[in-house]
C-alpha cells in the first residue's frame, strides 16, 4: 500500500515551525556576527610575528577545527559546568559553541585571503609612507574582503545548518521542533521533509549568492 | 662623515644584505647629490634591485649605514632624536616598482591621492587639484576614472609615476620601471622620466636601457657581484668602458 502524505496535521503546528525557524536564524545570524569577530582576532594572531600568540591562536584553530561541533556542545554543556562548578545554560552552551566553532573557520578564510594579496601590494603602500596599520586597513583588507566573500558565505551557509546540533541540547530551533511535531503527529515523514523544505528555501539563495558574487568579481578583475 | 645641507641627499657607506648565508649587497659605498640622476646598471642577479629598496628600506640592510640629509636612517617607523625611521624617510624618497603595484580596488585619481590624504593628511580637494596637474603632465588626464585593470602597462607605469610625485618626493627610486611593459610601450614612460630629470628631479634609476641611462644620467654605476665594480659619467662608464666585465655586458645591448 503506497504512503499517504498528509501534511494538514503537521502544518497545525506551523507556529512552531516559525518559532524554531527563528531561532535558528537568531544563532546563526549571532554566531556568524560573534564567530566573524573571534575569526579576525585569531586570523591576526596567527599572522602576528610574536612566537606565543601565534601558537595560542594556532591552538585555538586547530582544537576547534578537528573536534566535532557535536563534541563541542555536549562538552561546554554537560563537562565544562563540572569543572568550573558553574552551571551553562543552554542557550548560553549553544551560542558560545557555534560562535567558536565559526570563528575558527573564519579565522583561516581571513587569512587565506590577506596572504593572497600581492606583496607588491605591501610595498607600494609602504613606499608612499603608510605605516603597517594603515597598509592593512587601507590597501589589503579591502581587496581581501572582496576575496574571501565567496568562502565566507559558503561557511556561512555551513554554520546555518550546524544550527541543527544544538537541538540535542534542547535548544528549540527548527530542527528540534521536526521532533517535537513528529512526537505530536507521529507523522515524521511530513514532519522533517517541512523542516528539510525550510532549510533549503533559506538557504538555496544563499548559494546562489555566492556563485553570482564569485562570477561578478572575475569580471572586474 | 657631516654633510652639510650642500652635501648628498642620499649617503650610503659600507652597506650590506645578505639573506641568510647569501650575501647580495657586498660593501657599497655611494652618494645621491641633489639634482643628479644617477643610473644603476649590471647583470640580473648583481643586486641593483636589493641595493636601490634598501634606499627607503624595503630590504633591511644588514650591515652599512644610509643617511638622509646627514640623518641616519634607523629601521624603525618613526624617527628618533636626530635620527630619520623609515616612515619619515619615505615621504621623501618615493618609489616606482617594475610591477607598478597600483591599488586595483581605487580608480586613477584614488591611488594617486592615497598618499597625500591619508599619510600626510592634507585636504583632499587640494590634493585632487594637484593630482590633476599630474595626470596631465603623465597625459593621462581622461583616465582619472579608470580602475588599473582597464589600464595598459604604459599607462599604469604613467599612473605609478604620478602616485609617487603626488607625495612631492625629494627623491625619486626607479626600479627597472620599463622591464614588464611591451617594447611599444617603453617609450611613453621613459618620456616621462625625461621630463623630471629636466626638472632637477633626484631619481636613482635601475634600468636596462642603456641608451636612454648615457642620454639622462649624470653618472652612472655598474653594479657586479655585488658591488660598485665602475662608477663615473655616462661618457665614461657606458661609452668607454674600462673593464672586460662590463665591455662584455654592454656589448649585449648593441645588437
Amino acid at each position: 500500500m503506497p504512503y499517504k502524505w498528509d501534511f494538514s496535521t503537521v502544518l497545525q503546528y506551523w507556529d512552531l515551525f516559525a518559532w524554531g525557524l527563528w531561532l535558528t536564524f537568531a544563532y546563526t545570524l549571532g554566531s556568524i556576527l560573534i564567530g566573524v569577530v573571534i575569526g579576525l582576532v585569531i586570523c591576526f594572531g596567527r599572522l602576528s610575528p610574536f612566537r606565543v600568540i601565534n601558537g595560542l591562536a594556532r591552538a585555538y584553530q586547530e582544537v576547534f577545527r578537528c573536534t566535532p561541533l557535536l563534541v563541542q556542545l555536549m562538552w561546554f554543556y554537560y563537562a565544562l559546568p563540572l569543572l568550573i562548578g558553574v552551571t551553562i545554560e543552554n542557550y548560553v552552551a549553544a551560542m558560545l559553541t557555534l560562535s567558536l566553532y565559526a570563528g575558527s573557520f573564519y579565522s583561516e578564510i581571513f587569512r587565506g585571503g590577506i596572504l593572497s594579496i600581492e606583496k607588491g601590494q605591501t610595498e607600494a603602500a609602504k613606499a608612499i609612507a603608510m605605516s603597517d596599520r594603515q597598509v592593512m586597513w587601507r590597501i589589503i583588507i579591502p581587496q581581501a574582503f572582496k576575496r574571501v566573500l565567496p568562502s565566507f558565505i559558503n561557511q556561512s551557509v555551513i554554520q546555518f545548518k550546524n544550527t541543527s546540533l544544538i537541538s540535542v541540547i534542547s535548544v528549540g530551533e527548527l530542527a528540534y521542533m521536526a521532533a517535537v511535531v513528529n512526537g505530536q503527529t507521529y507523522r515524521p515523514l511530513e514532519a522533517f521533509s517541512v523542516v528539510a523544505l525550510l532549510y533549503f528555501v533559506v538557504l538555496f539563495p544563499m548559494t546562489q549568492a555566492a556563485d553570482y558574487v564569485e562570477h561578478r568579481m572575475r569580471v572586474s578583475d | 662623515m657631516h654633510p652639510t645641507a650642500a652635501g648628498p641627499i642620499l649617503t650610503v657607506r659600507g652597506l650590506e644584505k645578505s639573506y641568510n648565508k647569501l650575501r647580495v649587497i657586498k660593501g657599497v659605498d655611494l652618494d645621491l647629490h641633489r639634482g643628479e640622476v644617477l643610473a644603476i646598471i649590471g647583470p640580473s642577479g648583481s643586486g641593483k634591485s636589493t641595493l636601490i629598496r634598501c634606499l627607503n628600506l624595503l630590504e633591511i640592510p644588514t650591515a652599512g649605514e644610509i643617511a638622509y640629509e646627514g640623518r641616519r636612517v634607523e629601521n624603525r617607523f618613526k624617527s628618533r632624536g636626530g635620527n630619520i625611521g623609515c616612515g619619515e624617510l619615505r615621504r621623501h624618497v618615493g618609489m616606482v616598482f617594475q610591477h607598478f603595484n597600483l591599488f586595483p580596488h581605487k580608480t586613477v585619481l584614488q591611488n594617486i591621492c592615497e598618499g597625500p590624504v591619508a599619510v600626510l593628511k592634507e585636504p583632499r580637494e587640494a590634493v585632487e587639484e594637484r593630482a590633476m596637474e599630474l595626470l596631465g603632465k603623465v597625459g593621462l588626464l581622461d583616465k582619472r576614472d579608470a580602475y588599473p585593470n582597464h589600464l595598459s602597462g604604459g599607462q599604469k607605469q604613467r599612473v605609478a609615476i604620478a602616485r609617487a610625485l603626488a607625495m612631492r618626493p625629494d627623491v625619486l627610486l626607479l626600479d627597472e620601471v620599463t622591464s614588464a611593459l611591451d617594447p611599444e610601450l617603453v617609450g611613453e614612460v621613459l618620456q616621462v622620466i625625461r621630463l623630471l630629470a629636466n626638472d632637477g628631479m633626484t631619481m636613482a634609476i635601475v634600468t636596462h636601457e642603456m641608451s636612454f641611462a648615457a642620454d639622462v644620467a649624470d653618472r652612472v654605476a655598474f653594479i657586479d657581484g655585488g658591488q660598485i665594480a665602475e662608477l663615473g659619467t655616462a661618457d665614461s662608464v657606458i661609452r668607454n668602458p674600462a673593464s672586460e666585465r662590463l665591455k662584455s655586458f654592454l656589448s649585449r645591448f648593441n645588437a
